[in-house]
């Protein structure tokens, strides 16, 4: 074998950091990275209580849910991938048992009503209210739509989801919150496990 | 051994070329600007990134800020400044808009945002644009906001105002 090509191998080892890097700095910048592209977010605080009366004049508390499964969803009319996802929210509330899972719409609009008009033609079969600045900003800053938070049965915020999200994936969470305590308490510690471990 | 030098070297130079704060920014810039399948017909041109706005905060530029989507985010955040004049997506909001302008120059440099959706899904951007240019004013610019005013401009860092 030719000398060249034994040293051939240690000299690529050497560039190998002077290849990653960029390829690192501009794997954050790339177009990929700058796409939008929905957001979840792991959350565990408890949920801001809120008494509003809804689209039907019924008052809604959202501490009377307690027991229930909360998919709280910020929306407005003129959201196109808000409205894409409310059907199946319909859908859900009419599939799950309404004791054990609940959804409650909260429009970012800034007038009643084209909620009102859109809540019928989407024959929407939950509770809606009109949201506002400060109910926003109790919940961690609504600052573009759809933004969805599922709540588990004792009222603490487990996910956050921004923009369009992935329903399959919220369904699934949905089923998972609504299994008995004891399986929930094995879930939440995988969580906490997978939370604590570094780098996660 | 002369070789090995030369490669580690040139190496070197390209790295720090690529980590010049220019560069960089010039790749962010690059990489944040939208894709051709968005749905709004802004010319790239007349597009305004976040960090060059805040340069403009601070410089002589004096530009007027509107927000031209909902009420409701702009209680909760807004780029300090800046006037909400309506969702120009409804014909009120438009009229409104039509309204504020009417007494200005023509080539006053206003920037429009609105941050409600994702860039290719808002509803406001493109009418608001559209009217001013429709107006007649040379220098309107649109701030790109690739998924909402929460994440392209709160999540950064960059100041806020509250309040109606």
């Amino acid at each position: 074998m030719p000398k060249n090509a034994q040293i051939k191998v240690p000299r690529l080892r050497l560039l190998l950091p002077f290849l990653l890097v960029p390829i690192v700095l501009f794997a954050e910048n790339s177009p990929l990275a700058a796409q939008t592209v929905p957001s979840r977010a792991r959350v565990a605080r408890a949920a801001p209580n809120f008494s509003r009366v809804d689209l039907r004049h019924k008052k809604i508390e959202l501490t009377s849910y307690r027991g229930k499964v909360v998919l709280l969803n910020f929306w407005a009319t003129w959201c196109g991938p808000c409205l894409t996802e409310m059907p199946t929210f319909t859908e859900w509330q009419n599939k799950y048992s309404s004791e054990k899972f609940q959804v409650i719409g909260i429009s970012m609009d800034d007038a009643a009503p084209d909620v009102i008009a859109m809540a019928n033609k989407l024959k929407l079969n939950y509770p809606v209210l009109i949201g506002d600045e400060h109910l926003g900003i109790a919940y961690g800053g609504v600052l573009g739509l759809p933004v969805t938070f599922l709540i588990d049965r004792h009222g603490k915020i487990r996910e956050r989801y921004q923009g369009a999200s992935d329903l399959t994936d919220i369904k699934r969470e949905i089923e998972a919150f609504s299994t008995p305590d004891s399986q929930v308490k094995l879930w939440y510690l995988v969580d906490v496990l997978i939370a604590s471990y570094p780098g996660s | 051994m002369k070789l090995r030098f030369l490669q580690i070297t040139s190496a070197a130079v390209l790295l720090a070329f690529l980590a010049m704060p220019g560069t960089t920014m010039q790749a962010q810039q690059s990489a944040a600007m939208p894709s051709p399948l968005t749905d709004t017909t802004i010319p790239s041109a007349a597009l305004l990134q976040p960090a060059e706005l805040l340069r403009m905060l601070h410089g002589s530029e004096n530009p007027l800020i509107l927000q031209v989507g909902s009420h409701v985010l702009y209680a909760e955040a807004h780029i300090p400044g800046s006037e909400y004049v309506g969702a120009s997506s409804t014909s009120a909001g438009l009229q409104s808009l039509r309204e504020r302008v009417s007494s200005l120059k023509k080539h006053q440099l206003i920037v429009i945002y609105c941050g409600c959706c994702p860039w290719g899904h808002c509803p406001n951007i493109r009418p608001a644009y559209e009217q001013l240019h429709a107006l007649g004013f040379t220098q309107v610019r649109a701030l790109y906001l690739a998924d909402n005013f929460g994440a392209d401009w709160v999540n950064k860092g960059y100041t806020v105002a509250k309040g109606r």
